[in-house]
């Protein structure tokens, strides 16, 4: 009876956090998106249309879409690739609380501030360039910056910790003993980690996937300071619709399609990984 | 040569500064079930590593049917472990635990089935093929452990504290199992425990280690009844040891004048000089106990006066602790043959005799003076 007229007190605070900062804005983005646009931005109120979600068929738009797939998928690829030996190597290390310090520390700079970093070692006056002018490989600065390299390098820079901490975190819990395991039992070095370690540690990796891929594939600064026309995603379109062109229905479908993609990525992610358990089950039993 | 099979030799091995083994050597052959008995640190679990594979020795050989197994890395040498914590993988369910070494071989399917199928036959896990080990109970994954080693068909079974997690019963029943898996694979088993009980009750032969060293190697009643040293007597088993000095030696008796207790007699093979300071054992269950001074026509050779300090009942047995008059506490095991078999009672605070033949006495070692 207590406990019961208690809990109002203690899911209160979070119900209404949840609504008031995540469901209302989103029904509100649901709603402008389902709007005609008004001649100067905003919309014009209970005027539904389906323009906004129409225009999506463009040809441009499907090509950006596309370059924001490619580019956030090979980010978040390379950054598990970078990602994993480094975790490994931190928890098998007796100085991993130091090396955990070190990939800390990046996050106490603002996160604008070391893309302006990347941009003054990449650019064609910057360190890079220094260092191969010093060593007399090039004569003439070149440009690094503005093209997909330089956005995929940023990326795995900037979201590699996100990858590192629960990679790191569901390595240490590991039992290397099952690689001891692994080894007497006729495995080599290389196939005990692929068979043993990497299943055990399969949901940390979904967790680093999801760190990276998510926010890559919403992202919006990186692409604009160190991209090009060629590297528009799809935070770039959502910032053009809402700012130079005033389409807010346009950006607002942008924004749900970011929204729905992501869920449905990780709804498959789920649904393979239980599935691919229960066909092991299955064909086993037949045996 | 069918004799020896695993063969250590003069194997050393340090671990910064301490000294896990200081020149071990022994030999286990085919077959047999060998015991690696110890109480923590003694290095026992390090010469099992060094022969899984796990520890280089800094120095010494291991061989193993005449061929040096030092240079092969753990997953070349025909040797299977079973680990103390199990080493169970988490993610596969009992049936793909047991068949992992089958299908890094790349062995064909019918074939993996029909062999793990036999194991778990052998280990009674059939019905429990598709759980995943955290749906097991300890004993259950203990055996999925065995029977995953011996899918390869190694030589050799390392058995790494294999019982220490379980309950006492439950050991048992295991000990009982593993005895019964012993002889029907018909390979070596080197088990490596701290429990005496274990080591004696299943081993063909078990070596004593205590500070990276073997003190002792035998049959578990050599172990037991002529204990190599005073560590070993006390470590295996439960004993009195009495430190004395030798008064008479007269053809195979010995009288050794012990502190406290006065001249103890004892038969003892051997050669023993007046004057040396041994020390002497003689096990609790082998004493025994009255209220009434014991008769001549038993032979008592050594009968003390003490009184009761302490008597826990244990059902099958109960153990006292005898205060000897103006000596030291004795340990004495009385079994309980027949049915409410507690009279004349002897209790707390009451006057007793204690009395051994002196056949059933040792001497253990000589003390340096």
């Amino acid at each position: 009876m207590n406990k019961q007229r208690w809990g109002i007190f203690y899911s209160g605070p979070l119900t209404f956090w949840l609504s008031f900062f995540f469901l209302i804005p989103i029904g509100i983005i649901i709603y402008y998106s389902l709007m005609s646009r008004d001649v100067f931005g905003g919309v014009k109120h209970f005027t539904l249309s389906w323009n906004a979600y129409a225009s999506m068929a463009d040809p441009s738009f499907i090509q950006v879409l596309i370059t924001t797939l490619w580019i956030s998928v090979l980010s978040t690829v390379l950054t598990i690739v970078i990602a994993l030996p480094s975790a490994y190597y931190m928890a098998r290390s007796k100085n991993a609380t130091f090396l955990l310090l070190l990939i800390i520390v990046p996050f106490w700079i603002n996160f604008l501030i070391r893309i302006f970093a990347w941009m003054a070692i990449l650019g064609t006056e910057g360190f890079l360039n220094d260092i191969l002018k010093f060593f007399g490989v090039v004569d003439e600065g070149i440009q690094f910056l503005y093209n997909p390299v330089a956005v995929i390098i940023v990326f795995v820079y900037s979201y590699l910790p996100y990858a590192i901490l629960p990679l790191y975190s569901t390595i240490e819990n590991f039992d290397f003993s099952l690689l001891e395991a692994a080894r007497d039992l006729g495995a080599t070095h290389r196939q005990s980690l692929i068979k043993v370690m990497l299943p055990a540690i399969r949901p940390g990796i979904l967790t680093a996937v999801l760190f990276t891929f998510i926010p890559t594939f919403g992202a919006y600064a990186v692409p604009q300071l160190v991209g090009d026309k060629n590297t528009w995603m799809l935070g770039n379109v959502i910032a053009y619709e809402l700012l130079r062109n005033r389409d807010y229905p346009k950006a607002s479908a942008i924004s749900i399609l970011i929204t729905v993609l992501t869920a449905v990525i990780l709804l498959v992610y789920l649904f393979l990984q239980r599935r691919s358990s229960e066909i092991e089950k299955k064909g086993l039993l037949n045996e | 040569m069918v004799g020896s099979d695993v063969r250590v030799y003069k194997v050393v091995k340090h671990f910064g500064d301490f000294a896990a083994l200081k020149g071990v050597s022994l030999e286990i052959k085919k077959g047999e079930f060998f015991s690696l008995l110890g109480p923590s640190g003694c290095g026992k679990t390090t010469l099992l590593r060094i022969l899984a594979g796990f520890e280089t020795p800094d120095q010494g050989q291991v061989f193993l049917n005449d061929q040096d197994i030092l240079p092969l890395p753990p997953n070349k040498r025909p040797i299977n472990t079973v680990f103390q914590n199990y080493a169970l993988f988490p993610h596969l369910n009992v049936f793909d635990n047991i068949a992992f070494p089958l299908k890094l071989k790349k062995i064909s399917k019918p074939e993996i089935i029909s062999r793990v199928g036999e194991m778990l036959e052998l280990v009674h896990l059939k019905e429990h093929a598709f759980k995943k080990p955290n749906q097991l109970s300890g004993g259950q994954r203990q055996r999925v452990a065995i029977a995953r080693a011996l899918i390869n068909r190694p030589n050799v079974l390392l058995l790494d504290e294999p019982l220490s997690a379980l309950d006492a019963k439950l050991r048992q029943q295991l000990l009982v199992d593993l005895d019964e898996i012993h002889d029907a694979v018909g390979i070596t088993f080197i088990y490596v425990t701290h429990d005496q009980a274990e080591a004696l009750g299943v081993s063909d032969r078990v070596a004593v280690m205590n500070k990276g060293e073997i003190l002792q190697i035998g049959a578990p009643h050599e172990i037991y009844e002529a204990p190599a040293t005073s560590f070993v007597a006390e470590f295996i088993g439960e004993t009195n040891t009495l430190e004395g000095t030798i008064t008479r030696v007269e053809e195979d008796v010995v009288y050794i004048d012990t502190e406290g207790l006065g001249v103890v007699e004892v038969t003892a093979e051997g050669q023993w000089q007046v004057g040396e300071r041994v020390i002497h054992t003689i096990r609790p269950e082998k004493i025994r106990i009255t209220k009434e001074r014991p008769s001549h026509e038993q032979k008592d050779d050594n009968v003390f006066h003490g009184k009761v300090h302490e008597r826990i009942y244990f059902g099958h047995q109960s153990k006292f602790y005898v205060n000897i008059d103006n000596g030291p506490l004795f340990k004495v095991f009385k079994q309980h043959v027949n049915y409410m078999d507690m009279g004349p009672l002897i209790k707390w605070e009451d006057e007793v005799y204690i009395a051994w033949d002196a056949d059933d006495g040792y001497i253990v070692q000589k003390v340096a003076p």
